[in-house]
């Protein structure tokens, strides 16, 4: 049961039962935050947060730094092809 | 009349009360010259079709939508537009509705009310009239609130024939604009899956744009509305029967952020959500600049475009995707459930 | 969409399938293809969304796991699901893909045509939501799913447990992940080179849990997420352990999946789930340990103890459709003798038509894809 998407957190809606609201692309649900709550990070501070939601409940905060190191590592990957193409070519053709 | 109440049994009896509804509410509200006349039925002069075109376009529809009321519409305008559109569709001018109505014990006065005020404003905005009709009231658990049946005609001038078979390879695909907002809309109207989203029926009528761009291109090879089952049934239907096949390009089909959210969240695919006001064209290449413009000039086309191209094939439609590979959009066995996977 | 659109990416995937095929072609067997398995149903999903299949070299082949909950419910849980839902003041709740699932009788669609109060939710909290709006009624939620969904399952069961409410309860259906994977380890008709590991499981148990996998099987395993990028990458990073002769369990969704797994996630199931000792599973028979039954202390809130559910009499598919064959990826679907014939879409046999990311509904696709290229 793997459905989950990428949504973040806009307000808080209820602290006691630990309910947020959560924006995926413009629609919102309210959605439990139990799961991505602990004492290092408490209800109050996820506003903003991006977490993965499925089935009503944000299950895991995203963590931003990493996925920007994933991305940049992809570029990377490409380039480093793109360029050894390019040396290649340029080597076959010298 | 008094809108403080309910519909009852005796408002469906044919008597004293059923008339004071049908005459006071329903009649006024639709009010016309031909309805006025007040027979059982419309008597429509033959001389004045005749003068429009050389064929009679005819077609019926039973509306059963829930929730009654929804952003962008109510069962009514969707009653109202569904049936002009499919006459549209056809090439025909809409002139003339019936409306039948099936009424669930209870239902409050002041919805009915609401609704066929509705129905007449959609009425007027798509230049038909209501020229009869039937009201039938069943007890409580018979029907869903409300049931209703719209049949209309309309007139088809000489030479356009658009048919589900007609696709030829070559031809372009172009949509009014964008695809999904109803089926999204109702979704999330229905309440049970308690999402805030900000999306409305797209329920229109089409028939100032379909002969917008007949007057262009007299020879559409295709067109349909894409109601129920979304673009990829009506598609299916064309690739089918025309023997090629529907290839599309996944980047230019226009869809709302707010509907594509929705689909991601719920694993819907939005070419099977339904539409209430999206048309389906099959075009000549050659045409395709030309009908394009027309439509932009028009509420309805505004943000018409071509989303893909007809080739040889074996009746299926393809999808070029975003990604750069290729998929099979295949008709809807049943009814789209959400994914949880 | 941020965190999706940039993980669809077309150019990026294009160099990363380059990539691949470098590597393919330099460091993998010409002769016989590695095979990997993608374990989840939502994977599968992807890779047919995606047409990714087609974008890898010869020699890299994907072996579809059975790793869809749908797909390897037995018919006999379908038939007690329908069992309960046929019990008067019931509302059965499911999520909505578990509706369509043929039973030996019928499905939970067709029971909510004959009358019964079947409803579709999006979460189980709105199914609580429904039963505590419906105090008089029974209501009762299928639990299905890996371990993804048990966190939702077994904290919806705690609130209600902390309102008190009577009329409360789970048809508990849930799998583990790591048993199953054992299972098709050892099963002797499989000949796998390595796994693509389910990412929202992963992100509920952690990566700790696979290590048996590289340690007792010498199998490589990559944590996978969803998008295609995610998919690509991984497969990049397990080929490249094929071709350094490393065997680990790597983490290709580390932005979503910690190592520890989710910690409150994680003591709610404790709290609320243990292993059910014989659990049935379509395609692969008995699989001990791999089911899980709600607690004795929870007993109140288990539909199986609520409604004297009997203990279901095995029920085999008919020997003429070959689910379970195709479940483990010994057989191709197009060689199940159903396959397009008596068994399509429209008229699905079996579930692994019937659910959108089963083998066979993406094979009755994408074969016609294939004979059009």
């Amino acid at each position: 049961m793997c459905l989950g998407i990428p949504g973040q957190i806009t307000e808080l809606v209820d602290l006691e039962f630990l309910v947020a609201k959560v924006d995926i692309g413009g629609v919102k649900r309210d959605v439990i935050i139990t799961c991505v709550v602990d004492d290092e990070h408490p209800a109050e501070s996820c506003v903003g947060d991006w977490v993965l939601v499925h089935a009503g409940f944000a299950m895991s905060r995203l963590d931003e730094e990493e996925a920007a190191r994933t991305l940049a590592l992809l570029a990377e990957l490409g380039d480093m092809q793109a360029e050894m193409d390019i040396m290649r070519q340029v080597g076959a053709s010298a | 009349m008094n809108l403080s109440g309910t519909i009852t049994l005796a408002h469906g009896s044919g008597g004293r009360v059923m008339h004071q509804l049908v005459d006071e509410l329903i009649r006024s509200t639709f009010s016309n010259p031909l309805l006025e006349e007040g027979e059982d039925q419309a008597r429509i002069p033959l001389a004045e079709l005749t003068a429009l075109g050389d064929r009679l376009a005819f077609t019926t529809d039973s509306y059963v939508v829930t929730p009654l009321e929804f952003p962008g519409g109510n069962i009514g305008t969707l009653a109202i537009n569904g049936t002009v559109n499919d006459l549209a569709v056809g090439g025909a001018k809409p002139l003339y509705l019936s409306c039948g109505f099936i009424i669930e014990e209870g239902l409050s006065l002041e919805t009915f009310a609401r609704i066929l005020q509705s129905m007449r404003l959609a009425a007027d905005e798509a230049g038909v009239q209501i020229v009869t009709g039937d009201t039938k009231v069943v007890q409580r658990g018979g029907a869903d609130k409300l049931f209703i049946n719209t049949a209309g005609v309309g007139v088809i001038p000489a030479g356009f024939n658009p048919s589900a078979g007609g696709a030829q390879v070559g031809d372009v695909v172009i949509v009014n604009g964008w695809l999904g907002d109803h089926g999204a809309a109702i979704l999330n109207a229905r309440g049970d899956l308690a999402l805030e989203a900000d999306i409305e029926s797209d329920c229109a009528p089409l028939n100032a744009l379909v002969e917008a761009m007949f007057a262009v291109c007299p020879d559409i090879h295709c067109l349909r509305d894409a109601t129920r089952g979304g673009l990829a049934t009506v598609l299916n239907e064309f690739a089918e029967r025309s023997g090629v096949d529907m290839v599309l390009k996944e980047d230019t089909l226009p869809i709302r952020t707010p509907v594509r959210g929705m689909c991601e969240i719920l694993g819907l695919d939005p070419l099977y959500l339904a539409n209430e006001g999206k048309l389906v064209a099959v075009v000549p290449a050659e045409a395709a600049p030309a009908v394009l413009a027309a439509m932009q000039r028009i509420p309805e086309g505004y943000h018409a475009c071509i989303i893909g191209a007809v080739e040889e094939g074996d009746g299926h439609v393809i999808l070029q995707t975003a990604f750069g590979g290729e998929r099979i959009v295949d008709t809807l066995p049943g009814e789209q459930l959400p994914r949880i996977c | 969409m941020k965190y999706m659109d940039e993980f669809r990416d077309p150019a990026t995937a294009k160099k990363l399938v380059a990539e691949i095929h470098k590597l393919a072609s330099t460091s993998l067997s010409q002769r016989e293809p590695l095979q990997v398995m993608e374990f989840c149903g939502g994977h599968t999903h992807t890779l047919f969304k995606y047409g990714i299949e087609s974008m890898l070299p010869d020699n890299i082949e994907m072996v579809h796991g059975p790793g869809c909950p749908v797909c390897v419910l037995p018919m006999a849980r379908v038939d007690d699901c329908v069992a309960i839902a046929e019990q008067p003041g019931v509302i059965f709740t499911t999520f909505g893909d578990a509706m369509r699932v043929p039973g030996t009788r019928k499905s939970l669609l067709q029971a909510k045509a004959d009358g019964c109060d079947v409803r579709m939710v999006y979460s189980p909290m709105d199914a609580l939501a429904i039963a505590r709006k419906n105090p008089e009624r029974d209501l009762v939620f299928f639990a299905l799913g890996f371990e993804t969904t048990m966190p939702s399952t077994a904290l919806t069961l705690l609130q209600a447990h902390r309102e008190g409410l009577q009329n409360f309860s789970l048809f508990c259906n849930h799998i583990t992940t790591p048993a199953t994977m054992r299972a098709i380890l050892t099963d002797p008709d499989l000949r796998l080179d390595g796994f693509l590991a389910p990412g929202h499981v992963s992100m509920v148990i952690g990566t700790h849990p696979y290590d048996f996998v590289t340690r007792d099987y010498h199998k490589p395993l990559v944590i996978t997420g969803f998008e295609p990028l995610d998919i690509l990458q991984a497969l990049w990073m397990l080929v490249k352990q094929f071709a350094e002769g490393r065997c680990e369990v790597e983490n290709q969704y580390a932005r979503i999946v910690p190592e520890a797994g989710n910690v409150a996630g994680l003591k709610a199931i404790a709290e609320v789930y243990e292993t059910r000792e014989h659990s049935e599973f379509r395609g692969l028979g008995n699989i001990g340990d791999a089911g899980i039954q709600i607690r004795e202390a929870y007993a109140a809130y288990d539909a199986e103890k609520k409604f004297k559910l009997q203990a279901a009499a095995s029920t085999h598919d008919p020997e003429h459709l070959k689910c379970a064959d195709v479940l483990r990826g010994v057989m191709k679907p197009w060689e199940c003798p159903a396959f397009a014939k008596t068994c399509n879409p429209q008229n699905p046999l079996g579930a692994l038509m019937v659910s959108p990311e089963g083998s066979c509904a993406a094979y009755y696709a994408y074969g016609k894809l294939a004979k059009r290229s």
